[in-house]
């Protein structure tokens, strides 16, 4: 640890805040936006969400059929790599494992995962890191429809990992065997960026 | 990769050997790094800043000077009112001073000379930093695609590398400056005047003739706005990078 030289910083938001906070991160009152590109414009009557496992469909539904399926709320703290992050963010949608259940399956397949996006945005998954109700397909935020250029209208949500891995405007989950890096992996980014461990780049341990 | 990716993760210790003022409220900050391991214009690295309690605050700057291998990195970073970082790199740091940084980060809001397809920069306010970079890479490159930068600025006094990007301009037969005031433009001004839209785009060929990559940089929802203009008029959204330097309002355009 190096002290740098007349730093004290403004330490906002007091002891219990900072705790909750992963290493290097700040709170922000905000909701920034952050992509790669522009923000896809995706109509919900040319929507559907499809399931696969390696070279077969899982499962596929269009919009008034995923808005049938369980639906479950989670409130959790995110993380950006940027260095955000915001408290008790409250999302709407359907868990992963309910997806599971509505493609008829009994346990999720081992391995990995490629989410893929509008836009042709890609980001890799532990399946481990999906199920157990930590992981959904979020089409609500704070009870409102999702914007689009918050990922609306159904973005993927797992909370424990850095933002980047919540893939917004996505439309398939590929199940597969191996892992490889997606579209922020193959850019320097870590393969599995858990905020606590402070996997933000390819190189951290 | 794995070599280059640890070296970019690796904590080094940084020390300021210059700062300068580019406006009132923005300063160019030079580091020495040893070990530097070189970056392409564009990409950025994190600081850290460590209080002798052990409080840490980190954050995101781009990198401004050109690409290279040298130990020196430039760093130009806007005051942000109340801002924890930006304000201690303002008001407290002195050549001498040392500072964790790592990097280079992120391969995708970055140009290299091996990619030279033609450019065309819109920039906001201190989003120009990333794009300055890009812009002295290709100059010592000697990259001859042509390349156009849109800069918007609120005044005059705001406007940030000023006097190099009036010089670039006159020298370099294929660079194109642009730049627009969006608050004060005195009466002599003969740039542009308001914000970027559909029309000025059009108006200085930021159109998709010939595929340019596109970079977008400056605040939020400067980025959005314009990513969508371009995508409108014809981009192809996967030509279009975009940075998003932070939360509306922390940053001025
Ligand atoms: C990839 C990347 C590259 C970047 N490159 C540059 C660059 O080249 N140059 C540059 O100047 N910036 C750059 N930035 C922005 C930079 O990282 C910082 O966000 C910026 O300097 C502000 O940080 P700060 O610590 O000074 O302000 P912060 O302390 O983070 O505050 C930012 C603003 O939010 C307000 N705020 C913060 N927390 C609260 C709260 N709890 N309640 C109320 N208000 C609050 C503050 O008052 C302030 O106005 C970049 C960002 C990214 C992501």
């Amino acid at each position: 640890m190096l002290v740098t030289r007349g730093f004290k910083g403004k330490r906002r938001g007091g002891d219990a805040d900072r705790l909750r906070l992963p290493p290097g991160q700040f709170l922000t009152p905000e909701f920034p936006v952050l992509t790669a590109g522009p923000t896809q414009q995706t109509q919900i009557d040319r929507w559907t969400l499809a399931l696969q496992h390696g070279g077969s469909l899982l499962g596929k539904w269009s919009w008034e059929q995923f808005e049938g399926l369980p639906q479950t709320e989670i409130t959790s703290d995110i993380h950006c790599v940027t260095k955000w992050s915001k408290f008790d963010t409250r999302w709407r949608g359907v868990t992963i494992d309910d997806l599971l259940r509505a493609a008829g399956l009994d346990a999720a397949p081992t391995g990995f995962l490629m989410a893929h996006c509008d836009g042709g945005y890609t980001t890799n998954l532990l399946v481990a890191d999906l199920i157990g109700a930590r992981a959904m397909i979020a089409t609500h935020f704070d009870d409102l429809p999702l914007l689009p250029s918050h990922g609306g209208p159904a973005r993927l949500l797992v909370p424990h990992l850095y933002f980047w891995k919540s893939a917004k405007w996505v439309r398939r989950l590929a199940f597969r065997e191996e892992d490889s890096p997606g579209f922020w992996e193959s850019q320097g980014y870590h393969l599995r960026g858990d905020p606590w461990r402070e996997q933000r780049y390819e190189g951290d341990q | 990769m794995i070599d280059a990716a640890t070296a970019a993760a690796r904590w080094r210790v940084a020390t300021v050997m210059a700062i300068r003022n580019e406006t009132a409220t923005v300063k160019t900050i030079s580091f020495d790094v040893p070990g530097w391991p070189g970056h392409l214009g564009g990409q950025h690295v994190d600081l850290r800043l460590t209080a002798e309690d052990g409080y840490v605050a980190q954050r995101s700057y781009s990198i401004a000077s050109g690409a290279g291998s040298g130990p020196l990195v430039e760093l130009t970073v806007d005051a942000v009112p109340d801002g924890e970082v930006s304000g201690f790199l303002h008001e407290e740091l002195r050549i001498g001073d040392q500072i964790e940084i790592r990097g280079p980060i992120g391969n995708y809001f970055a140009w290299s000379a091996a990619h030279d397809y033609g450019l065309l920069l819109i920039a906001g306010g201190s989003g120009i930093v990333p794009l300055m970079s890009m812009l002295r890479s290709r100059d010592a490159a000697g990259a001859t695609q042509p390349a156009r930068l849109l800069y918007s600025s609120r005044s005059i006094e705001q406007i940030i590398y000023r006097a190099e990007l009036d010089r670039l301009a006159a020298q370099t037969a294929n660079f194109t400056l642009t730049q627009t005031l969006t608050r004060d433009a005195p009466s002599e001004w003969t740039g542009e005047r308001g914000r970027i839209d559909r029309a000025m785009l059009a108006r200085w060929q930021f159109t998709p003739a010939g595929h340019p990559d596109v970079y977008v940089c400056g605040p939020t929802a400067f980025v959005e706005t314009i990513a969508e203009h371009l995508v409108a008029i014809g981009h192809s959204a996967s030509n279009v990078r975009t940075e998003r330097f932070g939360p509306t309002g922390a940053i001025r355009t």
